[in-house]
């Protein structure tokens, strides 16, 4: 058996990272790749795709019921869905209460102990938002995740939020050795949105794996609770996500340590691409505003 | 004035002054606004009752009076027995305050353990900056010859990653880039001091022995578990393994750190495994672990390296030290020599002679998993009857494992495994089943006194007598010290049960 490969995706909240995760594992398993999902988001819809079912029952969920994780058995919590990927959710606590990130630390320590990681040749994991606290970065630690992708797109804070996920991984990479795979930008139709992917990647010194354009199709298989590779195998958008799965199949062991900007340097860049105002430009358009009012 | 300088009593008759019973009944009155005596009698009593111990075990959302410590308890006690290692818990500093007090309440001599003083700044910042300067200000005060890191329950819910604070604490010179740091993750919230003390186990040895090329001996490792009785079982161990010429290295040995001779110097450290023991370890042919729930991820790794192991469950009495001894012989190729054969005939002639006394009494047992499954086979080598086994950090396996072994012996047919229950379910049994004894720690003394079942204390934590963890339990040396124990207990009873003038002492004999 080949030596397992652990991945990890990380982005923004409602980028479209657990669509894309799923979409790109449904072409990775076609590949003959045997895989397991940890679904690392309170909001547990990182495996519904998969599953073609409402949520999953999660460990925490299930561990809450049960009295204590301890009283788990891997049964209850792994379900097998499209083409036998195994897929489980880490879960959370309600809003407002407990410790989310503690959750996926006694989720992804219950799933290796009771040996979820044996017999797969993938390991991915799809991680809420940001890299927010140290249970959140739990995949990133030795031994967990090799490369991390971080999915994004052409609008500002999605921009941020990479940037913040690159300087989280830099912090784990020296000690733990993961890596950042590369860029996935998941199209919005924002202003010069390739470039900007490509200038972000270029400035923390990592690859753009992919581009994928915005196709509706992906939404009506998502209300249908499929992936695109199973609703309509055929599509070009289906193509485009095996073109991903592709790419991040061969870029084992290529990732890099992230170069990470600053605040200021990242709006610098947003700026010299027209995308925000310089504050002379505001200056300039408030003065204009206020003469206005005043006329 | 109850009393004065020329009359000063002690903080038990001080209290039964006029002065203060009057106060403490007039505060009872006036500010406590508790039930009726008859009320309390009338709930007291329903405790007491079948009804009740059905709604106790029913009882889901609280655990009272529970028979375990935390994680980081375990870790401390591990990292304790290597020479010159100074325990560094990171965390706040109460946490760490508890787990020296723990184990100096029971042991009677100083525990060393150092916190990284975790603050409100730290839980929002994480920890790495009190890490850093942790490591560095303890090597600079103690001199320890090793820093062996744990966590508590703050570290843990934030998250902080111990393998790369402590990597980026040696990339900032806190310590020397070669100085030994091992490190556990030990949740205080999850599992127990058992769980914990193997964690830390593993860590240790993959400090030592992580990389290392193994060059398989001759010789065996001993890693002995949580034990309360570590000072003296360990030394029994030696004295048999020595008697039998076998090479031999103690994977964590307390015995010296919590023995320390009173001779004017103070030693912050004594004995302990070298590191240099430890690191050639690795070589070693087998590892056996006299306590299985101690070590089963220490035994993973051991085993990973390609070296045999080997398990007990705290071998107590003859049974339990025949195939302890004879898988040594086994491993090693040497013989057991007579003195140790002469020593089990000792055991088993004191038993015999005590026979009449023993057979039949029932016994109920609380304690680690090992501990209850060690104390069960002796109780019933002895001729006595387990009723009540419990471990609250006891799991299903432990429970199956239990079970098989009252199965295996017809003085178990009365027993009863109950593990993850806590000593107030213990209550509820004992007033609903009683037992002739209990064996457990001194936290059982509440249960004596509520049931009247006379508590035998042979584990940890022992806090209300003194020095008997200096005798061994462990070995035929060991079965004789507990046969004693239970012994004078037994003989106390009879004693007690007897001692009515004109009414029962007809039975007071003088020779039992």
């Amino acid at each position: 058996m080949a030596k397992l490969r652990q991945i990890a995706f990380y982005g923004k909240g409602g980028i479209g990272k657990s669509t894309t995760s799923q979409n790109t594992l449904a072409a990775l398993v076609e590949m003959g790749q045997k895989i397991l999902i940890v679904g690392c988001d309170p909001k547990a819809d990182s495996t519904r795709l998969i599953l073609n079912t409402k949520l999953q029952d999660t460990v925490l969920h299930l561990a809450a019921e049960a009295g204590s994780v301890e009283d788990l058995e891997l049964e209850d919590v792994m379900k097998v869905g499209y083409k036998g990927i195994k897929c489980t959710e880490a879960g959370g606590p309600e809003p407002g209460v407990g410790c989310a990130g503690r959750g996926v630390i006694t989720a992804i320590n219950f799933l290796e102990e009771n040996g979820a990681y044996e017999d797969v040749d993938y390991v991915s994991y799809d991680v809420l938002g940001d890299v927010v606290c140290g249970g959140f970065a739990m995949p990133i630690r030795e031994n967990k995740a090799q490369e991390i992708y971080i999915v994004m797109s052409g609008e500002m804070m999605a921009l941020y939020a990479a940037n913040n996920i690159a300087k989280g991984i830099l912090k784990y990479a020296n000690s733990g050795g993961v890596r950042l795979g590369g860029l996935i930008c998941n199209e919005r139709q924002t202003d010069r949105e390739l470039e900007l992917a490509e200038a972000l990647a270029s400035r923390l010194g990592c690859k753009m794996i992919h581009f994928v354009p915005r196709d509706n199709i992906v939404q009506h298989a998502e209300l249908r609770r499929e992936t695109v590779i199973q609703y309509a195998p055929d599509s070009k958008q289906a193509e485009e996500y095996r073109e991903l799965a592709r790419k991040i199949h061969a870029n084992s062991g290529q990732g890099v340590i992230p170069t990470p900007i600053t605040m200021e340097e990242l709006e610098d860049m947003l700026m010299d691409f027209g995308i925000m105002q310089t504050e002379e430009d505001r200056e300039k358009q408030i003065a204009a505003l206020e003469a206005s009012k005043a006329g | 004035m109850p009393q004065s300088a020329d009359k000063v009593l002690d903080h038990a008759p001080l209290f039964q002054q006029p002065e203060y019973r009057e106060m403490l009944a007039n505060k009872k009155l006036k500010f406590e606004c508790g039930h009726t005596a008859e009320t309390i009698t009338q709930i007291g009593d329903w405790t007491k009752s079948w009804e009740y111990r059905e709604k106790n075990l029913a009882r889901e959302a609280v655990t009272i009076n529970p028979a375990k410590a935390c994680q980081p308890v375990g870790a401390v006690f591990a990292a304790q027995g290597y020479e010159g290692t100074l325990p560094f818990v990171h965390g706040s500093q109460g946490c760490v305050a508890y787990y020296r007090s723990h184990l100096s309440r029971h042991f009677k001599e100083p525990s060393s353990a150092v916190s990284s003083s975790m603050t409100e700044d730290a839980a929002v910042f994480g920890g790495l900056t009190n890490l850093i300067e942790g490591l560095a200000n303890a090597r600079a005060l103690y001199k320890p010859a090793m820093i062996a890191v744990s966590t508590t329950c703050m570290a843990e819910v934030i998250g902080d990653d111990l393998n790369s604070f402590i990597q980026k604490a040696k990339e900032a010179e806190s310590v020397p880039g070669d100085y030994p740091v091992p490190f556990a993750h030990t949740p205080a919230f999850v599992g127990s001091h058992v769980d914990g003390y193997d964690n830390m186990q593993k860590g240790i040895l993959h400090q030592f022995w992580h990389g290392a090329v193994r060059e398989p001996g001759t010789s065996i490792n001993i890693i002995p578990g949580f034990d309360g009785f570590a000072v003296a079982n360990n030394r029994e161990i030696k004295r048999m393994l020595d008697a039998m010429g076998v090479e031999f290295t103690f994977l964590g040995d307390v015995s010296d750190v919590y023995d320390t001779p009173s001779d004017g110097q103070f030693r912050m450290f004594d004995g302990g495994t070298t590191l240099a023991a430890a690191k050639d370890a690795i070589n070693a042919k087998a590892t056996l672990s006299m306590q299985a729930f101690c070590s089963p991820k220490t035994l993973d790794y051991v085993r990973d390296t390609g070296q045999e192991t080997a398990v007990f469950n705290y071998p107590m009495g003859v049974g339990a030290t025949d195939a302890f001894l004879m898988k040594v012989s086994e491993l090693t190729g040497r013989a057991i020599p007579d003195s140790l054969a002469r020593d089990r005939g000792r055991l088993i002639d004191a038993m015999a002679d005590s026979q009449a006394y023993l057979h039949g009494k029932t016994f109920s047992i609380f304690g680690d998993p090992d501990f209850v499954l060690g104390m069960a086979k002796f109780i019933m080598e002895m001729g006595g009857e387990p009723v009540h086994c419990l471990a609250t950090n006891g799991s299903k396996k432990w429970a199956k494992q239990m079970k098989e072994l009252l199965a295996s012996s017809p003085f178990g047919h009365q027993g009863q495994v109950w593990e993850g229950k806590d000593l107030w379910h213990m209550r509820s049994f004992l007033m609903t089943e009683p037992t002739d004894f209990l064996i457990g720690s001194s936290y059982g003394k509440y249960l004596e006194r509520d049931t009247g079942i006379p508590l035998i204390r042979l584990t940890f934590p022992i806090f209300d007598r003194h020095h008997h963890h200096r005798f061994p339990t462990w070995g035929y040396q060991g079965g004789l010290t507990v046969l004693v124990k239970i012994l004078d207990a037994v003989f106390l009873k009879l004693d007690t049960a007897t001692s009515g003038i004109g009414e029962t002492d007809y039975s007071f004999d003088l020779t039992r």
